[in-house]
């Protein structure tokens, strides 16, 4: 099954995070781990329950790909090699778990930016970046949920 | 317990120093601050001091190499932006317990210039940008942008504030700038992240604060108590869980926690505070804390920073050191640079920026990751 020599680059793209999962037969969706015994809901493998306490009783669940957006800053200064401006959001997820990422189709101005506007999570190229050995990453974006995808 | 006093207390002007060294930096605050009490290295008892830049480079006891190596144990401290008021808490909890008479507190860092922070980590590909965006300006944006969406706080409303603080620094010969940046200045300057323009982000500077303590029976025996200053409260928290905090750095429940001791510890509520030197890192945090500190009902903020409640001269004038916007922020020295600018003030000895008749002040800073420092202090009678 497992075809990566270490060596030869994936034709397959990687997930950006390691909380975006790419399924051999299926679409890519976010994984979210949450306490059983508090519900609290946290992106990447853990055993411990930072809430609560609780040891090991950690479960998977698959997150919304919808939610509303909660916060966000319109970035016009990053690092070099970053394209500006861009909408930075905070999303809280349909049935639990906030995440971030960038707002895509929708122009970085406040007057076009609604708190609680409804978007989508949606899946593509990680901006044309690659890593060290070429290989390609997918990650996540928010749109507007009346948004052709 | 003993009660615990600053009895010497000063900070260096900030600014660039790139010619000169962490510790040189350092020791320039301690002789200031042993000058301001009138003792000497070797009356010290134990040094606590905070940096984060060189935080394995075992700083205080460099600094012992530069102003006298007299022994004493040495403790470095590194806590974020909350690694100076950090270093006063443990240089302070060492005289409650009773374990020294005598000590200092240095703060010192040395800063680079441009963004601190960035998205995700190294494994991979870089996250910044394609994930949001993790530099410090646009955390804060967002911090801010939360209390917009409950509050409808403006883009303007949180420009009033680096107007204000920038005003104050134009009375503080120490702060890195003394320049008055009207509002339409603050708004139109660069954007950095919306709502923080450039002139709404602290100034990375170089610099360094340091302050004596001793306990009650040492400073009545040397003579210092008619310009000491008592301790009223110390308090460290850190950031309890919020369902947020994985991409949303959460710095009010800590600081509301962290107030809500200090009141209590210091036997007062927010009504008795006649000034506070507050983590004004960018402008949308400083409106952020007049609430998490009890200054104002939560949602009064805007309404706080419009009508000049918080600027000299208002009901509890803020940062009239000109803050970490103009007084400029290097990490590990900010914290007890609060504490110099408070005590300043309570010794009637603020010249121009003197808030008048102030007997009682409070500090705060936050370290984003997250930790949350507040001092009370108040004139010894």
């Amino acid at each position: 099954m497992d075809l990566d020599t270490g060596e030869t680059m994936s034709d397959n793209p990687l997930p950006a995070v390691d909380y975006l999962k790419i399924p051999e037969d299926g679409d890519p969706y976010l994984e979210g781990y949450k306490c059983s015994s508090c519900e609290a809901i946290f992106l990447g493998e853990r055993a411990n329950c930072s809430k609560c306490g609780e040891r090991d009783q950690m479960e998977t669940v698959t997150l919304a790909n919808s939610g509303t957006l909660y916060a966000y800053s319109i970035v016009h200064r990053s690092f070099p090699g970053i394209d500006v401006p861009y909408i930075s959001a905070i999303v809280d997820l349909e049935g639990g778990g906030t995440i971030k990422g960038n707002l895509i189709n929708v122009d970085p101005e406040p007057e076009k930016i609604e708190f609680g506007m409804p978007v989508d999570v949606v899946y593509d190229d990680a901006l044309g970046r690659k890593d060290g050995e070429g290989n390609s990453y997918l990650s996540y974006f928010f749109q507007p949920s009346n948004a052709a995808s | 317990m003993t009660d615990a006093y600053v009895v010497g207390v000063d900070m260096i002007k900030f600014g660039r120093f790139p010619d000169r060294t962490v510790p040189q930096i350092g020791a320039e605050a301690a002789h200031l601050a042993l000058d301001d009490s009138g003792l000497t290295i070797q009356d010290m008892e134990a040094l606590y001091c905070g940096n984060l830049g060189q935080a394995s480079g075992m700083v205080g006891q460099r600094i012992l190499q530069e102003i006298g190596q007299t022994g004493i144990p040495v403790v470095n401290v590194s806590n974020a932006c909350a690694t100076g008021a950090t270093a006063f808490r443990e240089a302070w909890a060492s005289v409650k317990a009773g374990l020294y008479d005598l000590v200092i507190a240095v703060g010192v860092e040395q800063m680079g210039k441009g963004l601190l922070g960035g998205a995700g980590g190294s494994k991979g590909i870089s996250k910044e940008g394609l994930l949001g965006s993790g530099t410090m300006p646009s955390v804060f944006a967002e911090a801010g942008m939360e209390h917009a969406r409950n509050y409808g706080t403006t883009f303007e409303q949180f420009a009033k504030v680096s107007v204000k603080n920038h005003h104050h620094s134009t009375m503080n010969p120490k702060a890195m700038y003394q320049i008055e940046t009207p509002l339409d200045t603050v708004m139109n300057a660069e954007m950095i992240s919306y709502p923080n323009t450039k002139l709404m982000c602290s100034v990375n500077v170089d610099g360094s604060a340091a302050a004596i303590i001793a306990s009650e029976k040492k400073a009545k025996e040397l003579g210092l108590m008619s310009r000491a200053i008592k301790v009223r409260a110390s308090v460290l928290t850190s950031d309890p869980w919020q369902e947020r905090d994985l991409v949303m750095p959460d710095v009010n429940t800590c600081t509301r926690k962290a107030a809500a001791a200090a009141y209590e510890m210091a036997g007062l509520g927010a009504e008795d505070i006649d000034l506070v030197e507050l983590h004004d890192c960018f402008a949308t945090a400083e409106i952020l804390h007049y609430e998490n500190l009890g200054l104002c009902e939560d949602g009064e903020a805007g309404r706080m920073i419009d009508e000049g409640e918080v600027a000299l001269g208002g009901k509890v004038p803020v940062n009239v050191s000109g803050g970490l916007l103009s007084k400029g922020h290097p990490l590990g020295a900010t914290g007890i640079a609060n504490i110099y600018e408070v005590s300043t003030h309570l010794r009637g000895e603020a010249g121009q920026r003197q808030v008048e008749g102030a007997r009682i002040g409070l500090t705060h800073v936050i370290g984003l990751g997250s930790a949350c420092g507040i001092h009370i202090l108040e004139k010894a009678s």
